[in-house]
């Protein structure tokens, strides 16, 4: 196929309106990421009536959504970086080695390089786009149920690597993420589970309401009691910058994470939580020899950051080519072209080149518009530590509270919020670490429903697990996530006690 | 009987006078995420009603997400069953989860119905490549071997694609409980599905699979309507045509809080359905793939109680 729609595209993308356009929406991307619960679908779906009402032409009105959509993505990671609330569901992981560095006053830095690294992982993954969106959508289709649940396998593989040196407080805590999946409606049925007649629980607990209580209320609840203690240490902020050495160092775990990410974000069924939450894991599989992922790695927080832009991007390949939304916010996206009367599917390359060039050409620029708006201001927000714990402790409890109010408009999820904060406060105190717990939940949930359409499908045969060439390449996949890194050290381990002599 | 009423309904309106006015805010509530029918509904009767000039500022569309509109069905009569100028959407699909009881303790007298702004349609479709070409051969092998047809639909067990497919496996003699049925996630999921192979029956909505028929992607089999649809449906059979007489139309609606004022309401089915006679809705309509569907006010409220009676013995029927 030829890439016309690509120099087309750049065309109408650096029109001088378009330009503009695309750093309003980076720019307001990056602040509703930010914001705790609030993501980019509530960004979008506010934004879309004014960009269609106010007469914008098709191409511009897609490239402020889709800049607003990746935007977010970047912006995700300020907030979990430096009060280890998530900023969206992509940036969860980002926490887990970005909160540690703040501590350490390392903030300056860890934003850098996550900004970077979301850097990395937005601008390979539109490159991919440009040159494999149409080849790639076929992979979209071939996945169906029994394909999402080996993937699911394959993820479930490379959390062994979560197991640290608490094996059984990693494998509860990805227990009851499971079991809070478990909550709602189950569709194979149709019945309500543990929903006790409340309305509000008939769809689960909403994943960015577990977050907001498990990270930052028991964060929140942690501060204050240290504060009581009187040990709450104040904050130090060294101007400390990542040298050009790390910004090579994350280069390979960046890359390794935007094709798990690209892929994943690909797909209908998963998006940005689980491509970060994938993407991490198996990071610290293969390059966590020391033990200092979950301490401050910074190759544990470029891979999921690499992974949610990258996820982010791949939403747009099945919405583009087959008209399937890949994530929520691209299903607004989809109602967006629906409205300017604008059918998605191959053909649309070159039907409307203007359009998906310009979308595509636009994401180029964006991206280098966002690492440029981002990398200045990361002194600015690394100061935001600086603030006094009486500010800090309600501002964060009020920004929760806000963020999910707005969401869901509803004071019984603000309650369950704070419920999930308690336990995840006492949970923190016996030693649990959370990450599992929102693993179990994010991947749980899509292997379970896969798990029982394949089997509603297959009339309870089992073989369906094993009936394409997909899922068998999946599960030698997850086989081999699981074995190679337990060889490799044996031959390691077998290397140095031959080598001992020697030396 | 009918001029008396008009005389009614004239003097009526001159008493109620100033309380006929616009409310002074519009807000429509989407009982869902943005982006989904429900959201549809609002931004068509928002978009039109602004276009058309029948309000004065943009209805503010605001989303409460739970339950397919059940935590907003309930929070309007528990919290703003007296806010006049709130409209929420609703579908056939809401009719059907009230007639399941899963709308919580309130049943469908809970709320004042307003309107119907337009429907769609249920639709089965399969493989292009596939060896059935009507509804007839469906049903014959369906009735034939079960097993050999998976079902793909956007909802779970007893939702609405569930229970189109449900006639259609009454028809073939199959109990709905022993098809093969996967829930996916919505209709684009389904047709994915469908044209990966996943599965072999699509259960869904006519306006989401109309495009992937024009282009060869999939086979519609039937629309479930009485009367043949216009426009780019013109050539496909209905169900009626083809001998049986099921039907499954979706239309897209509002209500209002239990406690709104008469003029209030009256308000808003007066406003729609001038409304639904401007060009301007016309155009947002179709926009949205829906078609006409003209109920407001009385006949509306009389439709959706018909509604939930029939869903009830239909899902009582299908064992659920």
């Amino acid at each position: 196929m030829s890439f016309d729609f690509l120099w087309q595209g750049m065309g109408v993308a650096l029109l001088p309106q378009n330009l503009l356009i695309g750093l309003i929406g980076c720019f307001l991307g990056t602040i509703i990421g930010c914001l705790p619960a609030i993501g980019p679908i509530n960004g979008i779906a506010l934004l879309l009536p004014i960009a269609y009402t106010s007469g914008l032409p098709p191409e511009s009105a897609l490239i402020l959504l889709a800049a607003v959509y990746y935007g977010a993505e970047y912006g995700g990671r300020i907030s979990s970086i430096l009060l280890n609330v998530p900023g969206d569901a992509g940036a969860v992981m980002t926490a887990v080695d970005g909160y540690p560095m703040a501590r350490r006053g390392e903030a300056a830095k860890a934003l850098a390089i996550s900004g970077i690294s979301s850097f990395y992982g937005g601008m390979i993954a539109v490159v991919a786009m440009t040159f494999l969106a149409v080849p790639l959508s076929w992979l979209a289709i071939k996945f169906g149920p029994a394909e999402y649940f080996v993937l699911m396998v394959f993820a479930f593989a490379t959390l062994g690597s979560m197991v640290g040196h608490e094996p059984v407080k990693t494998l509860l805590g990805c227990v009851l993420g499971l079991m809070l999946t478990t909550i709602g409606l189950d569709a194979t049925s149709g019945a309500y589970r543990f929903t006790f007649d409340q309305p509000e629980l008939h769809d689960g607990i909403e994943f960015i309401i577990l977050v907001i209580g498990l990270f930052s209320i028991s964060e929140v609840l942690l501060m204050l009691e240290s504060q009581v203690k009187g040990t709450l240490k104040p904050l130090a902020v060294t101007g400390s910058y990542p040298s050009w050495a790390e910004i090579r160092y994350i280069w390979w775990p960046s890359v390794r994470a935007t094709v798990i990410g690209f892929v994943i974000g690909v797909l209908p069924g998963t998006g940005a939580s689980v491509a970060s939450a994938v993407s991490y894991t198996t990071e610290k599989r293969i390059s966590d020899k020391d033990g200092t992922f979950g301490k401050g790695d910074i190759r544990g927080l470029a891979a999921p950051e690499a992974a949610n832009n990258a996820a982010a991007t791949g939403a747009f390949v099945p919405m583009l080519t087959l008209g399937v939304p890949g994530s929520g916010t691209t299903a607004v996206m989809l109602g967006a072209l629906m409205l300017y009367n604008i059918q998605p599917g191959p053909q649309l390359f070159v039907e409307q080149p203007k359009l998906v060039g310009g979308l595509i050409a636009s994401m180029y620029i964006g991206n280098i518009l966002l690492l440029i708006m981002n990398l200045p201001m990361v002194k600015l927000f690394a100061r935001m530590l600086l603030m006094p714990n009486w500010i800090l402790i309600p501002g964060i409890t009020a920004l929760s509270i806000l963020g999910v109010y707005t969401a869901y408009s509803s004071v019984m999820s603000v309650l369950i919020m704070f419920g999930i904060g308690i336990v995840g406060y006492l949970l923190r105190k016996l030693g649990f670490d959370m990450a599992p717990i929102v693993l179990g939940f994010v991947l749980g949930k899509v292997m379970e429903v896969n798990f029982r359409n394949a089997l509603a499908l297959s009339g309870g045969e089992f073989g369906i697990f094993f009936s394409s060439t997909l899922s068998i390449i999946l599960w030698i996949m997850a086989i081999a996530i699981v074995l190679v890194p337990i060889w490799l050290r044996r031959r390691q381990a077998a290397r140095n006690r031959a080598g001992q002599p020697a030396a | 009987m009918r001029k008396t009423l008009l005389f009614a309904t004239l003097v009526l309106t001159g008493l109620a006078g100033p309380a006929l006015a616009q409310p002074a805010k519009t807000e429509c509530l989407a009982g869902a995420k943005p982006g989904g029918g429900f959201d549809l509904t609002c931004r068509l009767a928002g978009n039109a009603l602004h276009a058309a000039k029948l309000i004065k500022d943009p209805m503010a569309v605001t989303y409460m997400e739970g339950g397919v509109g059940a935590v907003a069905y309930n929070h309007v009569i528990g919290t703003r069953p007296a806010d006049g100028g709130l409209v929420i959407a609703a579908s056939s699909g809401s009719a059907l989860l009230i007639a399941q009881g899963k709308f919580g303790k309130h049943d469908e007298n809970a709320v004042r119905w307003v309107g119907a702004l337009g429907t769609d349609f249920g639709v089965v479709a399969v493989a292009p490549d596939s060896p059935i070409k009507s509804l007839k051969d469906l049903i014959a092998a369906f009735g034939k071997d079960p097993g050999a047809f998976p079902v793909g639909g956007g909802g779970a067990v007893g939702s609405q694609d569930w229970m189109k497919m449900a006639m259609i496996a009454r028809e073939a003699k199959v109990d709905p409980k022993k098809m093969r049925y996967a829930a996916l996630e919505g209709g684009g999921a389904v047709t994915t599905a469908l044209q990966g192979g996943h599965i072999k029956i699509a259960s869904g909505d006519a306006s989401e699979m109309i495009n992937l028929h024009q282009q060869g992607k999939l086979r519609i089999l039937a629309i479930m309507s009485e009367r043949r649809l216009p426009g780019a449906f013109k050539d496909i059979p209905t169900t009626y045509e083809q001998g049986y007489t099921i039907d499954w139309p979706i239309w897209r609606g509002l209500y209002v809080g239990p406690k709104v004022s008469d003029a209030d309401y009256k308000w808003w089915v007066d406003t729609l359905t001038k409304l639904t006679k401007t060009d301007e809705f016309v155009k947002e309509r179709e926009a949205r793939g829906l078609f006409a569907f003209d109920s407001l006010g009385a006949d509306f409220d009389k439709r959706v109680k018909a509604d939930v009676a029939k869903f009830r013995a239909l899902a009582k029927e299908a064992g659920l």
